[in-house]
């Protein structure tokens, strides 16, 4: 059963993912990476990341997609049909991908650490539990559940705090930055490019 | 039984589409949601090392930390990079990476 | 999943799937049905006319000599006539859509709606003794540690139907009505999700089942009167909560583009908004759409700040929850309060779409960016003060 649903939602996220190149159409670029993106977030789940899993589609699919698919339709950019393939350049790219693919399987041939299963790697909460100092966590550990969200929180803020306010810093000069680049130049100036 | 390597290879061959995505295409757009998918490859990779490496018997939540800021500049990123074809877009009217030869000479 | 997975029997699959199959299709279905026709009435009434009284039991069709009304209550049948109706009216595709997007679109905003009631716990736990199960079951779908994330990222990705409808319909005015819904989604996501911040704060925890049990044995965050309740901490934290509920309901009401939020569907500026190519059951399919991501909506609200299925007072009348031990009895009755709230939420959206006028969308901008986001943040760090100062236990 889990092998099964492992191999489903693989497929999902690689033929989505072949879609999204393969698309003439932009707007079916975007809707397939929607695709694959939430095939990816149920691969995560599947490790035990709901947090993570969530977030993918929290973010991914529900924030930054949309934003994509916003300034495809804003730019009302053309599919680029009638136009012709350079065969040169696929042929290359597909030469690049393939070449990698069989360089990473060569490497995980020899990667003997990698054969674990899930089943050799089995969570032992209660271990877990005994560990943490914190009691909303130890509790939850007890019961035999693994409160995902709040372990990667606890992680979050007493191991990185610094890290976290960096990004946050660096989400502002984010969102600063967008707001000035897409501001129309007012003053009749030639625009910055 | 489904191991370790099964996710590796899978977040492998996934950074290979979006790697052949980025040579192949030309619209600025699609080359970008390239690179947010070879991203993402990185963090299926960070999640499984996560959940094989266990620490006390918990997955190791250093990984999944790594992911969440991955994330998390990802999408400040995407919103930076859509301004910027935004402005590319009024200047020139395309988004084809081939109009943007200004360099050239 | 490898903990779920382990867990996994043929009584838990199909416990899962009798929950999924009742929940839904035969709660929130027809709840969707009734809520139309209930803003129908309701409608009629506030604007002193009748409504839909007479769709009946057509016995008349057989040669009887009066219609059977149901409850002597003229017009209960009207949902399934209407349902009828838009299943025979003609499906119409315009020529100058995208076919294919066109169709997908309906189907993109009913089914993220329809998917967060999975988190939502409908109910405390039924003891189903009598059919030989050991322990009682949830009344929750899914029991996800990850209980209101799940329910944004599953209702961010209803934004996906209402844009493709406006942009595959190839015309002006859906188009401007997407570009409208999708931006006004995106802002008052943010204060939607900033509102619940100091409600996970104060509960220390992200399972919604776990939020309501607690609401229910320390009294609901904006009645917090029984339990500990009355300790100065939480009188203290009741007005952030507060602030929360109210801030948290006005974004519902933009998340879901109902009235006085309406924007993307106003008929006086848009003709009908980004459904206005679409006619018969696709059209109905975002009509129901809206009213069940308005039912959800509800449910969130009940459940995090309404005490979800408790009942007022409910430990001070011998009615509390007590895990592992809660009569069959005491379980519906749980459930019955969660709808019962649930209903009473709706019958308040309704109400409101019927007294306030439209907003202007410069003001429904300015209201999402400049106040409700500032208060929503302001809020949380209020809430961080307080629970500095007076510690909760």
């Amino acid at each position: 059963m889990p092998s099964v649903l492992f191999y489903l939602f693989a497929a999902i996220t690689l033929l989505f993912g072949v879609g999204v190149v393969v698309a003439r159409n932009p707007v079916a670029s975007a809707l397939s990476l929607v695709c694959s993106f939430t095939g990816l977030a149920a691969l995560f789940i599947s490790l035990d990341a709901y947090f993570i899993g969530t977030l993918q589609i929290l973010v991914y699919a529900g924030a930054v997609m949309v934003l994509f698919l916003f300034i495809i339709m804003l730019l009302d950019i053309k599919a680029a049909e009638g136009r012709q393939t350079n065969y040169a350049t696929a042929v290359g790219g597909l030469l690049l991908a393939v070449l990698f693919t069989v360089q990473i399987a060569m490497v995980l041939g020899d990667f003997k650490e990698g054969n674990k299963t899930l089943a050799d790697q089995t969570l032992n909460l209660g271990a877990a539990a005994s560990k943490t100092s914190l009691n909303t966590i130890k509790d939850e550990l007890a019961e035999g559940t693994l409160p995902d969200a709040k372990l990667m929180g606890f992680t979050l803020f007493d191991k990185y705090p610094f890290q976290l306010q960096v990004v946050g810093l660096l989400l502002l000069a984010g969102t600063v930055g967008v707001v000035v680049l897409s501001k129309r130049d007012r003053g009749g100036k030639e625009e910055v490019s | 039984m489904i191991t370790l390597n099964d996710y590796l290879l899978v977040a492998g061959i996934l950074f290979a589409i979006g790697l052949a995505g980025v040579v192949v295409r030309r619209n600025i757009i699609v080359i970008y949601m390239c690179l947010e998918m070879m991203l993402s490859a990185a963090n299926l990779t960070l999640v499984a090392f996560s959940r094989f490496h266990l620490v006390d018997g918990a997955p190791d939540y250093a990984a999944q930390s790594l992911v969440f800021f991955t994330i998390t500049v990802a999408a400040a990123e995407v919103a930076v990079g859509l301004a910027i074809i935004v402005a590319l877009f009024r200047a020139k009217q395309s988004v084809d990476v081939e109009s943007v030869t200004k360099l050239k000479g | 999943m490898t903990v779920l997975l382990g867990s996994i029997d043929l009584t838990f699959l199909a416990i899962s799937l009798a929950k999924i199959i009742v929940l839904t299709f035969m709660v929130i279905l027809p709840m969707v049905a009734y809520s139309v026709m209930a803003e129908r009435r309701g409608a009629a009434i506030m604007q002193d006319r009748v409504g839909p009284n007479r769709t009946n039991l057509p016995l008349t069709l057989l040669g009887f000599k009066k219609d059977l009304s149901i409850f002597g209550m003229g017009g209960l049948l009207q949902p399934m006539a209407d349902g009828l109706k838009f299943i025979l009216k003609e499906d119409f595709t315009p020529k100058h859509v995208r076919t294919f997007y066109f169709w997908l679109a309906p189907a993109l905003t009913m089914v993220p709606a329809l998917l967060t009631c999975a988190v939502l716990p409908f109910g405390s736990e039924l003891n189903l003794g009598f059919l030989g199960l050991a322990h009682p079951v949830k009344a929750v779908i899914a029991d996800l540690n990850v209980g209101p994330l799940y329910t944004f990222a599953i209702a961010s990705l209803g934004v996906y139907g209402i844009v493709l409808a406006g942009w595959s319909s190839n015309s002006k005015y859906p188009f401007l009505g997407a570009v409208r819904s999708s931006s006004q989604m995106i802002s008052y996501e943010l204060s939607l999700g900033l509102a619940i911040v100091p409600v996970l704060m104060v509960f220390g925890e992200l399972n919604l089942g776990k939020i309501a049990a607690a609401q229910d044995a320390d009294g609901w965050l904006v009645l917090p009167l029984w339990g500990d309740g009355l300790s100065p901490g939480r009188l203290l934290l009741w007005i952030p909560m507060l602030i929360s509920f109210v801030i948290f309901t006005i974004a519902m009401f933009a998340e879901t583009n109902r009235m006085p939020f309406d924007l993307p569907e106003c008929e006086t500026e848009l003709v009908a908004g980004y459904h206005t190519e679409y006619s018969s059951m696709k059209f109905a399919l975002f009509f129901l759409g809206e009213y069940a991501a308005m039912i959800i909506g509800s449910g969130l609200a009940v459940t995090l700040f309404l005490g979800g299925w408790s009942i007022p007072f409910g430990p001070l009348l011998g009615l509390g929850y007590t895990p592992g031990a809660t009569p069959l009895w005491l379980g519906l009755l749980h459930i019955a309060t969660f709808f019962a709230k649930v209903i009473v939420f709706i019958l308040f959206f309704i109400g409101v779409r019927w007294t306030v006028p439209r907003f202007r969308y410069d003001q429904l901008m300015k209201l999402g960016w400049l106040w409700m986001f500032e208060i929503a943040l302001a809020n949380v760090l209020l809430t961080a003060v307080i629970m500095w100062l007076v510690p909760l236990k």
